[in-house]
């Protein structure tokens, strides 16, 4: 490591302040673009298999094949 | 090759591929994110001139490098969604819209932070930071014309044109360091003549980049997959999947 103890690379010579506060954002970014599709999916399935139980297995809105 | 092509606009093969490609792609995309930030952050010796502060490097030319290479993949989409009406065309380039906000916004914040110790300012309307925010508002552009549509073929094909002409702007931000005169240093990675960065500190940002490409892809399947489970929600096969409590 190029910092002689955990204090040093917190404060990076006064620079510590921006590049974390940098970082922190980016990875607040990274986590909510990989996890906001992931709930969508997960939430949307739940939604249908919720009506689709509700109906009996015929939910509104003919299954078509593919 | 065209039955590759027409592998991709079926939705459910289009599924199950881009399942078995996250499995391992995303935790993949995770190491090396994590394993480029701590050898940049922790294991590469300052910058002579701009100390620590330059860290930052690590995260904001790959998010930029990638936000405007995004572009591009959504331009191209959009461009196949009108020539050839492909749904999952449609599909990608509607997902490649917030993922490039938010690498935009990464990019634009994470520079902002930087150039206060560097520049001593958080911002300056120059060239380079100013087209940068121009592909911020052309990417929350797509995102906000898809949804103002109630028709959703006419919204794609009206998101499609806007991609199309917002490609104007990639060669402007590429070449605005070039062109005008900018706080924004010039490029330190060059494809042709040499590059001015030192290896001890080019290695952990080449494999940033390479990791932020690799998120860019995972966030773009994970958003396909929502979409195309919401799209195809009338076929047997989401009612199946609805059904079956699984997600692959």
């Amino acid at each position: 490591m190029y910092f002689e103890s955990v204090a040093a690379a917190l404060q990076m010579e006064g620079h510590g302040a921006f590049v974390w506060s940098a970082y922190l954002i980016t990875l607040g970014a990274i986590v909510l673009i990989l996890y906001a599709p992931k709930r969508r999916e997960k939430r949307f399935l739940r939604q249908l298999e919720g009506q689709i139980r509700r109906s009996g297995g015929n939910a509104p809105g003919a299954a078509k094949e593919v | 090759m065209w039955s590759l092509f027409h592998k991709f606009g079926s939705p459910p093969w289009l599924y199950r591929l881009s399942g078995s490609i996250l499995r391992w792609l995303l935790p993949i995309t995770v190491i090396a994110l994590l394993a480029g930030s701590v050898w940049g952050v922790l294991f590469t010796p300052p910058d002579f001139r701009q100390g620590n502060s330059y860290r930052i490097i690590y995260i904001h030319v790959p998010a930029a490098v990638v936000a405007l290479a995004g572009y591009y993949v959504m331009a191209i989409a959009g461009a196949v969604s009108l020539i050839w009406r492909m749904k999952m065309a449609d599909v990608a380039m509607r997902a490649c819209a917030p993922i490039g906000a938010a690498l935009t916004f990464i990019a634009l914040v994470t520079g902002s932070i930087w150039g206060k110790p560097t520049w001593g300012t958080w911002w300056v309307w120059d060239a380079r930071i100013t087209s940068m925010l121009i592909l911020f508002f052309l990417y929350l552009g797509v995102v906000a014309l898809y949804e103002a549509y109630e028709n959703k073929e006419l919204a794609a094909k009206a998101c499609a044109v806007l991609s199309l002409v917002g490609t104007v702007n990639i060669p402007i931000i590429y070449k605005s360091v070039d062109w005008w005169y900018s706080l924004h240093q010039p490029a330190s990675i060059k494809f042709t003549g040499g590059t001015t960065i030192d290896p001890s500190m080019l290695y952990p940002l080449l494999l940033m980049i390479v990791a932020f490409y690799a998120l860019f892809t995972c966030a773009l399947l994970l958003n396909m997959r929502a979409e195309i489970l919401q799209r195809e929600q009338r076929t047997a096969w989401v009612r199946r999947l609805a059904g079956s409590g699984e997600s692959d």
